[in-house]
């Protein structure tokens, strides 16, 4: 694929992700242009207001903005956008575990901690019973402010 | 056993076939001498003129019996009496019911009733003539389908079976006609004559899927879902193919010549028909749904909207010839949602009740006119054609699962496996729809008896073998199963987060999809239609819905092991299928006093689930306003009893277990209802447990019933201490645990704790909001007071207060030692 391999070029690291994450060039591409549309100052890199800016109607848009940052970092950059974006493409069922390349990003167990990373705001590496006692309370609510509903605390 | 029930019911078969034989007889014309004894006018001899043309009668007539007026809906209900009492008997033995499929019995019962019928020489009632069936019979078959399709399922996966549907079927069909054709050619099998139209009309009939027995048996055994969704929506929607496809070639079959042109009309007039029926069906859903907004003074007619509103979508769309099965599901389906909201409780219940009721007589009948019907044609019998039909058939119906398998996987999420495959391709039973469109062939086509006899031999082959063999092969390929079938609200709300996540990333990434789509559609929802479309459209979680509802099942779970059947209780919310589950489960027996628990338990939960959803919705208002103090005159009554002496000693230990739980936490007395084992010991415990919580808000408002439970929690909630607002209880608002009373006590003061707050929903755990909830019903106490006079506690009983606590010099407060 000459034509899609040479427009890479803007992309960083871009044969490197394409092995890594196993999207197609055309998908790496287009996710490449999305970064940069929501990357609207052209810095090269994410800041979570600009991801939050989307997510502004999801009721736990906040824990997602979340998830794409590394503890301790304020701005992801694409590499990082496409990993953590692997982790939703669907499993692959061929794929045998031999134990020498690191687990592929779509993998059951990777999908398995990224969900769990929703829970575990904190990143301790446990979901204590406040982390799901808000998530309990951040699923109750329906349409945010038209409603005076209280929270439900509903126990399982 | 079962012997005697079995042989009761066979004699009651046999006699219902023989009273089936009197209105056989009149079914060719009404013989009006032998209707009985009629006494008649004596006719004179036409001698001549006569002023009057007939005598008055000698005597008045005593006994007379005018059969012909009444013949139709006589007949017709004496043959529904009939499929029914066949379903009754079916039933009894209920094991044949799981090895053979329903439709098989009532085809084998039609059979042995068309032999009667034939032995006598009687010709069976007109029901397959064309308006009857597609007028009268088809409808409620299809809105019985309609109305129960999971939509969530359908919708994550509309586009399967809509592939599976459309291109299926014109893949079966065409398939079929141009094999059929081509073995036509042979000479040997003598069927010539038949040209590719009338070929690819008669396969367009055979490709009507009608899965039926194959969903029951899906059901029973719980598949993933998928594959029941695609099964079961593609025999709804091949049903509008067939039916379009049926009408497209017998205008072809009678044009001598096609064009090119006509082929395109065709493909044009295909999609105006499918759209146009979803577009009508649509459309009167929305009109249903908007009705029932008004409907709340008149709550005895909802359910008639409901039905007619279909039917209506269902004649307008016949009347535009455009597929009217469509219409109907599509209306179902859009007014479901809606009406569910709008109406009563028991208008729902009725609504979903009658639509069964109707979809399985109807298909009883069917199936019945199926077996009467083989028998009593005249049938031309084609050995070559015949086979070669179910050859093609099975290989057609294979074959297209196969490749159109191959081309949607991709697009899946989930892909279809081979074993899905296998169970999709042999799930393509024929069935009421075959049948009725070979009957309305038009006479101009030569073969129509082969065809219809073909017809028949498909539908009675697929149904007794694949019907009846279905089950065992299922379940011995081991088909995936669905775990969707939990329910519970940890389930719902985990998956509502990985929705929301899904639609995050979507929109992150840019991407319309799926979950983007779905999101947008409620959140459309949310804000126009239901404002539109429901009279409070106060939105309702679907967790809180879902909690309701398992609260609600959880209680009548109980009634139900307790006394009898819940049937009469708990209406929408037990399906059918639940109810006849259940009432194959063996009834366990409970010992008296836990039968007591349960009770007592029982009417705790009750009251408890009203309370609540009193906040949500007004759909639920409480009948009349003496129902709370009934409630809590019970419970004072229950906890009398329960806090004598002897059984409240050994409740302690437990008791103390639970006040050891940390801040906020009362897990225990939240749902005892879920845990009917904790019924003995702990419920007392839990009422211990109940009033620290309730009684935060409430003081007893009846003075003669028995105690609120001034039991504290130890430091563990915060609560505003106990006795500086009896003093002052007249205009005060009170957030408390302790109430003192006391036996025959001698306070006069008439102020004293005499007030119980109703508890006002909702009642959190949390300690936060709990603060919250609690002033705010502070505030509303004060305009409900009313109080009564002073409590009668129990007379052993002791409660301690805390030892903080200011205590009131008037209140002479029982001590309570707690047996450590």
């Amino acid at each position: 694929m000459g034509s899609s391999r040479s427009s890479l070029r803007g992309v960083p690291d871009g044969q490197q992700l394409l092995q890594e994450t196993g999207f197609s060039a055309a998908l790496l591409l287009r996710l490449h242009q999305r970064f940069q549309f929501l990357d609207k100052d052209s810095r090269g890199h994410l800041r979570s207001e600009d991801l939050e800016a989307e997510l502004s109607e999801n009721p736990i848009g906040d824990r997602i903005v979340g998830a794409f940052f590394q503890p301790g970092q304020e701005t992801v950059d694409f590499p990082s956008f496409v990993r953590v974006l692997a982790h939703f493409r669907p499993t692959e069922k061929n794929w045998t575990r031999d134990g020498v390349q690191p687990e592929p990003a779509n993998s059951r167990n990777r999908k398995l901690k990224f969900a769990f990373q929703l829970y575990d705001q904190d990143r301790d590496g446990k979901i204590s019973r406040t982390e799901l006692l808000q998530v309990d309370t951040t699923n109750t609510y329906t349409v945010k402010s038209k409603l005076s509903m209280k929270p439900l605390n509903t126990t399982c | 056993m079962n012997y005697s029930s079995t042989k009761r019911a066979l004699a009651v078969l046999i006699t219902c076939t023989f009273l089936s034989l009197p209105h056989g007889c009149n079914g060719e014309s009404p013989h009006k001498p032998n209707a009985g004894a009629t006494i008649l006018p004596p006719t004179k001899p036409d001698n001549g003129p006569q002023a009057y043309p007939e005598d008055v009668p000698s005597n008045l007539p005593v006994f007379t019996m005018d059969y012909p007026r009444i013949q139709i809906p006589f007949e017709i209900t004496l043959w529904m009496l009939l499929a029914s009492f066949a379903k009754i008997g079916f039933h009894v033995y209920h094991k044949i019911t799981i090895w053979v499929p329903e439709s098989c019995l009532f085809i084998s019962i039609g059979l042995i009733v068309g032999a009667i019928m034939h032995s006598v020489h009687e010709e069976p009632p007109a029901a397959l003539s064309s308006n009857v069936f597609f007028l009268y019979m088809l409808p409620p078959i299809v809105l019985d389908s309609g109305y129960f399709l999971p939509t969530r399922p359908f919708f994550e996966n509309v586009g399967t079976v809509l592939w599976f549907a459309v291109v299926g079927t014109l893949w079966n069909s065409i398939g079929i006609g141009m094999s059929l054709f081509a073995i036509c050619h042979i000479e040997a099998f003598g069927v010539q004559d038949i040209n590719l139209q009338e070929n690819l009309l008669f396969a367009a009939i055979i490709s009507a899927v009608d899965p039926v027995a194959v969903l029951n048996v899906f059901e029973d055994i719980s598949v993933n879902e998928q594959l029941y969704i695609v099964v079961f929506g593609e025999c709804l929607f091949s049903d509008a193919v067939t039916v379009v496809l049926y009408n497209m070639f017998s205008f072809v079959a009678e044009m001598e010549v096609v064009e090119p042109e006509d082929v395109f009309l065709g493909v044009a007039r295909f999609f105006v028909v499918g759209l146009g029926g979803m577009g009508f069906g649509v459309l009167f859903g929305f009109v249903a749904a908007f009705t029932t907004r008004f409907t709340s003074r008149v709550r005895e007619i909802e359910p008639l909207f409901i039905f007619m509103f279909s039917y209506l979508a269902y004649l307008v769309a016949e009347l535009f010839s455009i597929s009217s099965i469509m219409a109907i599901v599509c209306c179902a389906l859009t007014m479901k949602y809606y009406v569910e909201e709008n109406v009563s409780q028991r208008s729902c219940t009725t609504i979903r009740h009658v639509v069964k009721m109707l979809g399985s007589i109807s298909e009883t009948l069917i199936f019945f006119f199926l077996g009467v019907v083989t028998i009593t044609t005249d049938h031309e019998w084609n050995w070559g054609y015949i086979l070669f039909t179910l050859l093609f058939t099975f290989l057609w119906r294979g074959l297209g699962v196969l490749v159109l398998t191959q081309i949607i996987n991709p697009f899946r999420t989930i892909p279809f496996n081979m074993k899905d495959q296998f169970g999709l391709a042999y799930g393509g039973l024929r069935g009421a729809i075959s049948f009725a469109l070979a009957f309305t062939l038009p006479d101009s086509i030569g073969r129509k008896q082969l065809f219809v006899t073909a017809t028949i031999a498909v539908i009675l082959f697929t149904v007794f073998l694949q019907g009846i063999s279905i089950r065992p092969l299922i379940e011995f390929i081991n088909v995936r199963r669905t775990n969707r079938d939990i329910e519970s609200i940890n389930v719902e709300i985990h998956s509502r987060l990985m929705e929301h996540t899904m639609a995050g990333v979507e929109d992150l990434c840019g991407q319309w999809s799926h979950f983007y789509w779905k999101d947008k559609f409620m959140k459309f929802n949310n804000r126009i239609l239901r404002r539109v479309l429901i009279r409070d459209s106060r939105a309702e979680s679907s967790i809180v819905a879902l909690y309701k509802k398992l609260e609600l099942q959880n209680a009548m779970e109980i009634l139900d092991t307790v006394s009898g059947d819940i049937s009469a209780a708990a209406p929408s919310l037990v399906s059918l299928e639940q109810e006849k589950k259940e009432s194959a489960k063996p009834k366990k027996t409970f010992m008296a006093q836990d039968l007591k628990n349960m009770h007592n338990l029982l009417s705790k939960n009750m009251y408890k689930i009203r309370q609540r959803t009193v906040a949500f919705t007004s759909k639920y208002a409480l009948p009349n306003d003496n129902q709370p103090r009934e409630i809590l005159i019970r419970r004072h009554a229950s906890i009398r009893r329960s806090l004598r002496p002897g059984s409240f000693q050994s409740t302690i230990p437990n008791s103390q277990k639970y006040f050891s739980l940390p801040t906020g936490q009362s897990l225990g007395s939240k749902y005892p209802s879920a845990r009917p084992s904790y019924a003995d010991d702990h419920e007392t415990m839990s009422e211990v447990a109940y009033p620290t919580r309730r009684s935060r808000f409430s003081q007893p408002k009846r003075s003669s019933s028995g105690a609120m439970m001034p039991l504290h929690r130890l430091g563990t909630l915060k609560e505003v201490p106990s006795t500086d607002f009896l003093n002052e209880s007249q205009g005060e608002s009170f957030g408390k645990v302790h109430s003192k009373p006391r036996t025959g006590s001698s306070h006069s003061d008439s102020r004293f704790p005499a007030h119980r707050r109703h508890f006002d929903p909702p009642v959190d755990n949390n300690n936060g909001s709990a603060d919250d909830v609690r002033n705010e019903d502070e505030a509303e106490e004060e305009q409900q007071r009313q109080h009564r006079g002073a409590l009668r506690p129990p007379p052993s009983w002791a409660a301690e207060p805390r030892d903080d606590t200011p205590r009131n010099p008037l209140l002479r407060q029982p001590q309570w030692n707690p047996k450590k």
